[in-house]
């Protein structure tokens, strides 16, 4: 029996009788990190990183959580199980399952750089290694996080030379972070969506060095917002509640502005190729690292990141998830809209995973 | 190695015909002045292919004109008005480079161009950052490159590859990406010749429409400088100079609502170009609407030179024609598509100018005069002449709205796709103005079908399936028919694309079968029988013009259906 089946609920470890990252109710669920499309709704128990457990709180309300350090054993019914920094978003980790000598790798969602606020992606040896491939094209590869904070922040500049609020989309559990460390360089006026807020303060509250931000209200004067910086997630551009900043500049902030024609779409101002998921050199250098025999390749190009793979030698297939892709909501429909413009609810869904599901 | 290369050959064929057919593109652009050459242009080019707002774009253009030397801006305006630099090397050649320099397989290759849309960028994207040590990045000019391109044309394999590998290798990804769309071609990066021509406006003291005319026609950008293109004498008069066109609102109503039939003139819609035909100073301008200067286009026009007298402006519609009956407009595209007209051409396909109104005569602007009499001096200038290639267009005769109502059905049979309603006391206007001028146009034909394979679209629809074939139904069987790209909101292309993703049966290179779910209502213009498609018909300008959602596969239309249409509406020919 393999560690790790692919069963309609998510993956399954039999053995162990729990699942990782389920899109159904189970009894067990080991979860890499909080993004909706990986962390559901509705399952018994849940098991993740402590940094997780506020953002899960947060998102899917109490349950019984429990957490555990990065590199921490547990046993579970037989099966060896531990957590490893992914460097996707605070607290995503890989999960390691160890049974009768034989390792398995689930990586979640992860990127191999260090933006300096996700942890330091780790290799982990195994035999097994399950990845994403959201980005699974050589067509894709990013500059240094350095070099992209750079171009967000002389971009703000040029507005405030120009008295023009700068209004940066962000998803708001990781990019926003990050683009909030990074603009706190040029400017000490940090406005965000609620949405954003409510990721913030959590943060905050456990402990998370960020700088200090405002929310939008309906009470936020005119006069306030001007000239200064905005964050917000990906479902207010072009809703109206952008319609509150008078004179503003959009720039996104997503790896599939890397290719012209998506930011054309977009209709944006500037776009930042910026993301959370490891770029093409990124997949090929952790799956290398992990020195596995057989790779199984989920959401994102996975039949082609699948047959380079095979071509070069590693023996891998393609598998179905149901990650990186939520049926019901594309990217502008106006359901998405509707839910958060005032940013009480946070239902969006990663920009990133939305846009090609190969 | 025999699979790399026929990968690299489907792309190349996907390549050309997407150039061919997509010449609805435009593009747009923003501006930073740095440094030199290549790589200023480049900026501009990123400017006018991300922003998006127009001022900026100009803004961008006109800092661009006056900070690039004067070679590198008169290749920019040879480029932005359509003209290409030599083709050095061909796509399959750039392709094969690509790959060797990147280490990546023909199908990667394959895979990442379908999910870019553009073979340029695509290449671009791929060629790592560093290709030689120490290398630098370049202070070369726009103009060297493609003085370049001509030099080596004819050279040797190895001293192009040579060439565009260490050009690559000087350049930034923004700066490969122009550098091979200035190799294959087709620069359609965003921005029209008209704001091209708005920016040289703000730059120089010249008039849109005096440069608009200096940089048609035949000059070669490699001899020609800057200073001739644009000088700014004054002692040039500007015989070229036309007119903005007036253009009609559609009628939504019934016509009743004008009021008296006797105040309004009607005349049929033609379906071809607006043009204005100019002589003056024993010259002749055929200007189209988008204020592009044609007389090339149109040998047999040439002729009027001598016929029309002096100063006269003529508003009117050109259009393909045989006997004073209009050919389908398809026809006029395969000749307005070409550089050089050929005797062929000429041959197979005789162009018509049909008069519709007078805008000057004897020098006199007449735009103020009513309809009526600039319509009677038109026919007493259009009267004496014999020549085929100019006609009075006809006024339609009718006493009672409903008679034109019956008329109007008899469109398709007159090659018309409507009518123009015109005010009889209405002054010549200036752009689209409410009241006048009204078009009232025929319905198209429509046909319910099903979706069944899907493609990705390219420029700003790169990565979403947006390009569809239908198909109606044939007893069990389901017969593909048209192709359609338009008509539904970014919105729908969203639904519609997630619907593929999710519902793909087999992958064929870049199409995707899909269940046949989705059930669509198409709108043409015509119909005709043809022995390139397997529905054995083929329309004129297919288009979405609705997701039927309240219908399910089995209440489509079927190729009985089809085939009725040809027989009723297919004598036309496409």
């Amino acid at each position: 029996m393999p560690l790790i089946e692919f069963s309609d609920k998510g993956l399954c470890c039999p053995q162990g009788n729990f699942y990782i990252d389920p899109w159904k109710p189970v009894d067990k669920a080991l979860i890499t990190h909080a993004h909706s499309d990986h962390a559901r709704w509705g399952s018994q128990s849940y098991l993740c990183h402590r940094y997780t457990k506020p953002l899960l709180q947060l998102r899917l309300g109490n349950n019984p959580y429990q957490t555990v350090e990065w590199g921490e054993s547990l046993l579970m019914n037989g099966v060896k199980v531990s957590f490893h920094p992914a460097g996707h978003v605070i607290g995503s980790s890989q999960i390691r399952l160890e049974h009768n000598g034989e390792v398995w790798v689930v990586s979640g969602d992860y990127k191999v750089v260090n933006d300096g606020i996700s942890g330091q992606f780790e290799p982990v040896p195994c035999n097994t290694f399950i990845t994403e491939s959201t980005f699974g094209l050589p067509i894709y590869k990013w500059k240094s996080p350095e070099q992209i904070n750079k171009d967000i922040q002389s971009w703000i500049v040029k507005n405030q030379a120009t008295g023009k609020t700068s209004v940066v989309i962000a998803y708001s559990l990781g990019k926003a972070q990050r683009v909030i460390r990074a603009i706190a360089a040029v400017t000490d006026k940090i406005y965000v969506h609620g949405a954003i807020f409510n990721v913030h303060e959590i943060l905050l509250q456990a402990g998370w060095d960020l700088p200090a931000v405002k929310r939008v209200t309906p009470e936020t004067s005119k006069e306030e917002l001007e000239g200064c910086v905005v964050v917000a997630p990906p479902s207010a551009d072009g809703s109206s509640w952008m319609k509150r900043f008078p004179n503003h500049s959009v720039g996104v902030c997503s790896g599939w502005m890397q290719v012209r024609g998506n930011a054309r779409r977009r209709n944006v101002d500037a776009g930042f190729v910026m993301s959370d998921h490891a770029d093409w050199p990124g997949l090929l250098q952790a799956v290398h690292a992990t020195g596995a025999e057989k790779v199984f390749v989920t959401h994102g190009f996975q039949a082609t990141f699948s047959r380079y793979l095979n071509e070069n030698g590693i023996e891998s297939a393609e598998v179905k998830t149901e990650y990186g892709n939520d049926e019901d909501t594309p990217p502008t429909s106006p359901e998405v809209e509707a839910i958060e413009p005032d940013g009480i609810a946070d239902t969006e869904i990663e920009d990133e995973q939305l846009e090609p599901n190969e | 190695m025999n699979k790399q290369s026929d990968d690299i050959e489907k792309i190349v064929e996907i390549d050309q015909q997407r150039d061919n057919s997509s010449s609805a593109l435009s593009a747009e652009v923003a501006v930073r002045a740095e440094t030199a050459g290549m790589k200023l242009f480049a900026d501009l080019v990123k400017v006018l292919g991300t922003s998006t707002k127009t001022t900026d774009k100009l803004e961008a253009l006109k800092q661009y004109f006056a900070s690039a030397e004067d070679k590198d801006k008169v290749w920019v305006i040879a480029l932005f008005s359509g003209r290409k630099p030599k083709r050095a090397v061909n796509t399959t050649q750039l392709i094969t480079w690509c790959v060797e320099i990147a280490e990546l397989p023909g199908w990667l290759f394959g895979e990442s161009y379908h999910t870019v849309g553009d073979l340029a960028e695509t290449i671009a994207l791929l060629l790592p950052e560093t290709i030689l040590p120490g290398q630098t990045t370049g202070e070369k000019s726009l103009h060297f490159y493609i003085e370049m391109f001509t030099q080596i044309e004819k050279q040797d394999e190895a001293i192009k590859r040579q060439f565009i590998i260490d050009s690559w290798s000087q350049m930034d990804q923004n700066e490969r990406f122009v550098f091979n769309k200035l190799i294959t071609g087709a620069f359609r990066i965003g921005v029209s010749q008209k704001m091209m021509v708005n920016a040289l406006a703000k730059f120089t003291s010249l008039g849109a429409s005096v440069i608009a005319h200096r940089i048609s026609g035949n000059w070669d950008p490699s001899t020609t400088t800057f200073a001739e293109l644009l000088n700014e004498s004054p002692t040039i008069t500007d015989y070229s100079k036309p007119y903005p066109f007036y253009l009609a609102y559609a009628l939504d109503e019934a016509p009743e609502t004008l009021g008296s039939p006797e105040d309004w003139q009607v005349e049929w819609k033609w379906d071809g170009i607006r043009g204005q035909m100019i002589k003056r100073n024993n010259e002749l301008f055929v200007w189209s609407r988008g204020e592009e200067l044609m007389t090339d286009k149109f040998p047999e026009y040439h002729c009027l030179k001598d016929l029309l007298p002096e100063g006269t402006v003529l508003d009117g519609e050109i259009i393909p024609s045989v006997d004073k009956k209009p050919l389908p407009f398809a026809l006029l595209q395969t000749r307005i598509g070409r550089k050089n007209v050929t005797k062929k051409n000429l041959q197979e396909t005789p162009i018509t100018f049909f008069a519709y109104d007078l805008l000057e005569y004897n020098y006199e602007d007449w735009r103020n005069k009513p309809l009526t009499e600039r319509r009677q001096q038109l026919q007493a200038i259009l009267e004496p002449l014999t020549t085929p290639v100019i006609i009075l267009s006809p006024v339609v005769q009718f006493t009672e709205w409903n008679e034109l109502s019956e008329l109007r059905k008899t469109s398709r049979e007159n090659g018309a796709e409507g009518f123009m309603i015109k005010r009889k006391s209405s002054i010549y206007q200036v752009g689209r103005k409410v009241g006048d001028w009204w078009k009232w146009k025929i319905d198209p034909l429509v046909i319910d079908c099903v979706m069944i394979y899907a493609e990705k679209g390219s420029g700003r629809r790169s990565n979403l399936y947006t390009a569809y074939t239908f198909a109606v139904r044939d007893g069990e069987k389901l017969v593909a028919f048209t192709r359609a790209y338009s008509g539904l909101t970014d919105k729908e292309f969203n639904e519609v694309d997630s619907f593929v993703k999710r519902n793909a049966i087999e992958k064929f290179g870049p199409v995707r079968t899909v269940k046949p779910e989705l059930v669509f209502e198409i709108a043409f213009e015509g119909i005709a029988a043809s022995n390139r498609h397997k529905s054995g018909v083929a329309l004129r300008f297919p288009r979405i013009n609705r997701w039927r959602k309240d219908k399910k596969p089995d209440e489509i239309n079927t190729l009985e259906d089809l085939k009725k249409m040809l027989e009723v509406y297919g004598k036309q020919g496409l």
